[in-house]
């Protein structure tokens, strides 16, 4: 069954080495609660989403004491709002404020879905819609927005791209007083997944059941640890062992994830396996990759480890599960890992190297402070440059920046728990107003056309 | 339900005797036993089966963990599907 070696190395993983369930959440559907008004309909979403993760703390709080592995976060996703408040777009906010009404007196953390899908093109009402978020995320606390803007199939939208550079503007204005803090609950994605568990991207996607589990697993610091016992194995055995790791850890998850599901009478959606870091000493995937040989994480070679790492944690997560979705890989926030941030403030890592990055693990430009007067088409630029490595590698990637306003570069901003702090690091200086200005759509890429 | 009682800490007498009697007392079957003293540190798994009609496992588990501070030991009760997920393929 198992060893005595193998029962104190798990509760070794637990109590020492950070390994944990990151996140518990359930994806529910909005779209039985369209209405005839936007109060009507705001009143049907907050029943529903009571109703249903009624029981998801305590249930989540249970299993987590019977099996004895933290469960941090209880989180909550739903339908794109943007689908469900179509017929009255300009007040989307109430639906808004109703759901993280909910989201407090459920005792979640946060509520992924205020959030649209224009990847191909935004609709009259999505454009009004998209134009609220900034007030929305200034006057609520646990909602998160995400919005989509650009596949693999469809290609970029960049009007949605230039209308993002100036949302992503506003919102840091409109929550000034807090560093710009409306910016960490507002992702830009190309390829967004429908079941991703992790904020602050998660949404409920159409295609999805009605009420489903998913689970994010963690562990950067058993990694981490795994590794520090094979100081001198070459890449391949490295490689090998993270993929043993992964497993274990996926395992976990796995197990978590039927038992919530079963609990709470959800369909099991997925077991996400990415590695995400918090800011606690012993929890940074940078650590990892300074653990594989790097003495610094953003020099030359980071990528070429953070490529390795993430795929070797994906084979190791696949044979774990037999139901892996969202985003799957490693996560490089800069604020939120402690290793990124000690680089960023060293001036060892850079938003281009972070950008190369991208392009080999999930997800993207992750929690970074630039300096607040960035012009918003920087901002779109920006965007623009990640949409592009996700849509021509057929992957997810997405962009959450926070200019922060009355800030320059050398500054630290502090958002605080797990979103950690952040240097302001510089972004280049040139004008992209022009390119920005085109808009319409870059058409998706050749390889696209496979049907 | 098969759970899994952790047992660690600095050596001293009577850690295994106040151990079983708390299973004991829940009507806890102890199925396996495993126990190690090495450089003065003691370690030991057991393998228990806990009964449906008594208390939680949740509630076990937290008893455990204060039985633990008071004879100085970290204790833990957890569920045997977590190690044997883990550990097995």
């Amino acid at each position: 069954m198992f060893t005595k070696n193998q029962v104190f190395e798990t509760i070794e993983m637990v109590e020492k080495e950070h390994l944990d369930i990151r996140t518990v959440t359930m994806g529910v559907s909005l779209l039985p609660c369209i209405r005839e008004t936007a109060e009507k309909t705001a009143e049907a979403v907050y029943d529903r989403v009571m109703k249903k993760a009624e029981r998801l703390v305590p249930t989540a709080d249970a299993i987590s004491a019977e099996y004895g592995i933290p469960i941090v976060n209880k989180r909550v996703s739903v339908t794109p709002v943007s689908l469900v408040t179509a017929a009255f777009p300009e007040e989307s906010a109430a639906v808004g404020r109703a759901l993280d009404r909910a989201a407090r007196e459920l005792g979640v953390d946060f509520l992924g879905g205020y959030s649209a899908l224009v990847h191909k093109g935004t609709a009259e009402y999505e454009e009004k819609f998209l134009r609220t978020i900034p007030e929305v995320l200034a006057t609520t606390q646990r909602l998160c927005s995400s919005v989509n803007v650009g596949s693999s199939r469809s290609g970029i939208n960049m009007d949605a791209v230039r209308a993002m550079g100036e949302i992503v503007k506003e919102t840091a204005s409109l929550t000034a007083d807090s560093g710009g803090i409306g910016c960490c609950k507002l992702v830009t994605f190309c390829n967004a997944v429908e079941d991703n568990p992790f904020m602050a991207g998660a949404f409920h996607g159409v295609g999805e059941a009605d009420t489903v589990i998913n689970v994010g697993v963690s562990g950067p610091g058993v990694v981490r640890h795994a590794l520090s016992f094979c100081p001198d194995a070459d890449l391949t055995d490295a490689a090998e062992l993270i993929k043993k790791t992964a497993f274990k850890i996926t395992r976990v998850g796995q197990l978590i994830a039927r038992e919530a599901s079963a609990r709470l009478g959800a369909r099991f959606g997925i077991v996400d396996l990415s590695l995400a870091p918090t800011p606690a000493r012993g929890d940074s995937v940078a650590h990892i990759l300074e653990e594989l040989g790097l003495s610094v994480v953003g020099m030359h070679g980071t990528t070429a480890a953070l490529a390795m790492l993430n795929d070797a944690v994906k084979k190791g997560g696949v044979m774990a599960s037999s139901r892996v979705g969202g985003l799957s890989g490693a996560f490089i926030p800069v604020s939120e890992d402690i290793g990124m941030i000690e680089s960023a403030e060293a001036g060892n890592i850079s938003i281009d190297k972070l950008e190369a990055m991208t392009s080999v693990c999930s997800v993207g430009l992750d929690m970074i402070a630039i300096p607040g007067d960035t012009p918003a088409t920087t901002v779109s630029a920006m965007i623009a440059d990640e949409a592009a490595i996700g849509m021509i590698n057929n992957k997810t990637t997405a962009v959450r920046v926070i200019p922060v306003p009355g800030k320059s570069v050398g500054d630290v901003v502090e958002f605080g728990g797990l979103l950690g702090r952040a240097p302001v690091m510089p972004v280049h200086s040139g004008d992209a107003s022009k390119f920005i200005g085109r808009g319409g759509l870059i058409p998706a890429p050749i390889h696209s056309f496979k049907n | 339900m098969r759970a899994v009682v952790t047992v660690s800490g600095t050596d001293r007498k009577g850690v295994v005797a106040q151990v079983s009697a708390f299973l004991a007392d829940n009507g806890i079957n102890i199925e396996d036993v495993s126990q190690t003293v090495l450089g003065g540190q003691f370690a030991m798994v057991m393998v228990v089966d806990i009964p449906e009609s008594g208390k939680t496992l949740a509630l076990l588990s937290e008893e455990a963990r204060r039985l633990g501070e008071e004879i100085g030991m970290s204790i833990g009760l957890r569920h045997a599907d977590i190690f044997t997920a883990m550990h097995n393929v």
